[in-house]
């Protein structure tokens, strides 16, 4: 688990800076995109071992963040965030191929699993 | 193009709901029923009436005439066959034959067998003194008729009936009177004295029954025979004798008793007297009037179960009308309800989300906390801060639980009037959607009048209103479009807030039908109800509502409110 890379796309900066340092105390890397332009940039600089991807942001949306990821990196894990908490903004994203959504505010714990999960996941299938 | 919302529908939905509204409507039936029921039988019985009465005239009027005109003959015969019979001596005999007393008793006596009447004969020479005399007045021999009307006529006509008179013999009688003159050219006069007693037996034979009256009036109105109801011979006649002539005629008059009369007259040829023949409305009718009476029991006996039944199947509408007025509404009620919960759910989700994000900063900040509080265990306070820690992160989830509930949350809320601020209200809406309108790029501009006056009106349906409109208007506008909110004091009464966007606008055919019930532009996306539903709010609130739209260039919605509660 330490070691591990993780981008984190969001614009509630308080709440995406809070999130890096908490995981950088557990020994993950973490790095920050307060939009959607911004964090394909940094995938494109340096590939993560997991995206943290909000769902609605003003630009360009999780979603169409996502669309993108999995046009160019299919096989890279993304997290789906959302205080919008209906089935079917769920459903859009597992659709669209994210490997796991969480309604916000969730616990630390719960994300991290998720995140060992999915990177599991992904090792085992590729 | 401009709409200004005075449709049947919204008028309907609020003007027939209101109880005076149905008694207008059936005081309104029951009139045109009534007066399309009772009409013809007003008119059938008017000319029923008037038509039978005519009828019943001329039934009277028929023999009355008839029986005049027969006594008429027998009166004009009677004085003919006694004029003749003077007019005959006069000539048959000299002037000294007749001068003779004994020979004019003999004569006399010769005409009163052969025809009756007759009380005197008397034979005037021309100086007008009195020759001789037969009859029972012996003394009147030698009187002078000289000065007498009577003498004069005769001198001047050669034959005279007089009208009925006293005279010396006092009892009322009629002299005959005719002038011969010899071929000598020597004239006298031959008179005769006829007992008017013999009119009162022609008069008899008429056969009028207990209630007719007839009798001989001189054309000055003088009564020439006993009359039953104007008095006795001599008197005077107390109204004026309708125009008579020689053919009998009827004629309906009013007379001094005040009785309205039939009244039959002819005048008698060659005499001053008319017949006349009275029969009293009243008695004449009275079959008719019972009949009139019978009818007009009928008649009004019909007109109040017209009435009646005209009433009664009114209310009968009238209530069936209220019920099926009460039903729609409740459907439109519950439509709107509906309508209300969908948009309650909305909001929430709304709030659920611009709630959550926050929600999520303080947990991942207390979580922050708790991790540097880990890492220092040795500190003084670790063990306050972790349950103040603690504390924030219960919050936080039980914070989060009223978010997840307020997504299944949907109540109805009741009308509430309260004095507020519509730029609050509108702001406070707008809120609700300026995250899409963000995703979208959408501008939403605000215009909004600082002093605004604060106005009477509920903040749920005002706030749905708004929503309505401005999701509509979220609808029609592109991607980086505009939506311009404005609010200003229209008047000392009316304030107005537009809500503008550049969207897609609507055809005229969209526009004239956008506020009917289950119209809808949005497939089935949408209810077709909002608009509608918008339509009611506004006008319940006492508002108007207005829109300006044209394809392709944007539409312009105005909503015009009371500054004071409308009563009702």
């Amino acid at each position: 688990m330490p070691g591990l890379h993780v981008l984190l796309i969001d614009d509630e900066e308080a709440f995406v800076t809070t999130l890096q340092e908490r995981l950088e105390l557990r020994d993950i890397k973490a790095q920050v995109a307060l939009d959607g332009t911004t964090g394909l940039a940094r995938l494109t600089e340096q590939q993560p071992d997991v995206v943290v991807l909000d769902l609605r942001m003003p630009g360009l949306s999780g979603l169409e963040v996502l669309k993108y990821i999995r046009q160019t990196w299919p096989n890279l894990p993304v997290i789906m965030l959302s205080g919008h908490g209906s089935d079917q903004d769920c459903q859009t994203c597992l659709d669209l191929g994210a490997d796991v959504y969480h309604r916000k505010p969730l616990d630390i714990d719960v994300l991290l699993a998720s995140i060992t999960q999915v990177v599991h996941t992904r090792t085992v299938q590729s | 193009m401009k709409k200004t919302l005075s449709t049947f529908l919204g008028d309907a939905r609020t003007e027939i709901s209101s109880p005076v509204c149905y008694q207008v409507l059936r005081r309104k039936i029951v009139a045109l029923m009534a007066i399309v029921s009772l009409l013809p039988l007003l008119s059938l019985a008017g000319i029923n009436y008037y038509e039978h009465q005519s009828a019943m005239t001329a039934e009277i009027q028929a023999p009355l005439r008839a029986l005049v005109g027969k006594a008429k003959h027998s009166f004009e015969l009677f004085l003919a066959e006694r004029t003749s019979a003077v007019s005959f001596i006069a000539s048959a005999y000299s002037f000294d034959e007749l001068s003779d007393g004994a020979n004019l008793k003999r004569i006399f006596q010769v005409m009163r067998r052969e025809f009756t009447g007759f009380v005197d004969l008397g034979l005037i020479d021309s100086t007008g003194r009195q020759i001789s005399y037969a009859g029972p007045y012996n003394e009147l021999i030698g009187r002078n008729y000289s000065e007498q009307e009577w003498f004069h006529q005769v001198q001047f006509k050669g034959t005279y009936v007089s009208d009925v008179f006293m005279g010396f013999r006092k009892f009322p009688h009629v002299v005959i009177a005719v002038r011969h003159t010899s071929e000598s050219g020597k004239s006298w006069v031959l008179r005769a004295t006829l007992d008017t007693m013999h009119f009162d037996r022609i008069i008899a034979a008429m056969g009028l029954g207990a209630d007719g009256d007839a009798f001989l009036v001189s054309r000055n109105g003088i009564l020439q025979t006993d009359s039953r109801r104007y008095g006795q011979v001599l008197d005077t006649l107390d109204f004026p004798l309708p125009p008579t002539n020689f053919e009998a005629n009827v004629q309906t008059i009013q007379d001094s008793q005040g009785d309205t009369i039939f009244i039959a007259s002819a005048l008698i040829t060659d005499t001053e007297f008319a017949l006349v023949d009275v029969k009293v409305k009243p008695t004449v009718f009275n079959t008719w009037y019972t009949v009139r009476a019978d009818l007009l029991f009928i008649f009004v006996t019909g007109v109040a179960l017209i009435f009646l039944a005209v009433y009664r199947v009114t209310s009968l509408l009238i209530v069936r009308l209220q019920e099926s007025d009460a039903q729609r509404l409740g459907a439109i009620h519950q439509m709107e309800h509906s309508q209300k919960l969908s948009s309650i759910g909305r909001l929430a989700a709304g709030v659920a989300h611009e709630i959550n994000n926050p929600l999520a900063i303080i947990n991942e900040k207390a979580g922050l906390m708790r991790d540097i509080l880990n890492l220092q265990p040795e500190c003084s306070f670790s063990d306050k801060f972790a349950k103040q820690i603690e504390a924030i992160q219960r919050s936080v989830d039980r914070c989060r639980g009223i978010t997840h509930r307020m997504l299944g949350f949907a109540k109805r809320m009741d009308v509430k009037i309260e004095i507020l601020d519509l730029n609050a209200i509108l702001l406070e809406t707008l809120g609700f959607l300026e995250r899409e309108a963000q995703y979208r790029n959408v501008t939403l501009e605000t215009e909004l009048a600082q002093d605004l006056p604060r106005i009477p009106t509920d903040h749920g349906q005002i706030q749905q209103v708004f929503l309505n409109i401005l999701n509509n208007a979220l609808a029609a506008v592109p991607d980086g479009g505009h939506i311009v909110l404005r609010s200003w004091s229209e008047n000392d009464q009316i304030v107005g807030i537009s809500i503008a966007d550049d969207g897609c606008g609507m055809s005229e055919e969209t526009c004239k039908h956008m506020f009917e019930p289950f119209y809808t532009t949005k497939k089935e996306k949408g209810t077709g109800l909002g608009m509608s539903i918008t339509y009611g709010i506004v006008k319940r609130l006492g508002g108007e509502l207005q829109v300006q739209s044209k394809l392709n260039e944007g539409t312009t919605v105005t909503i015009l409110l009371p500054k004071k509660l409308v009563e009702g």
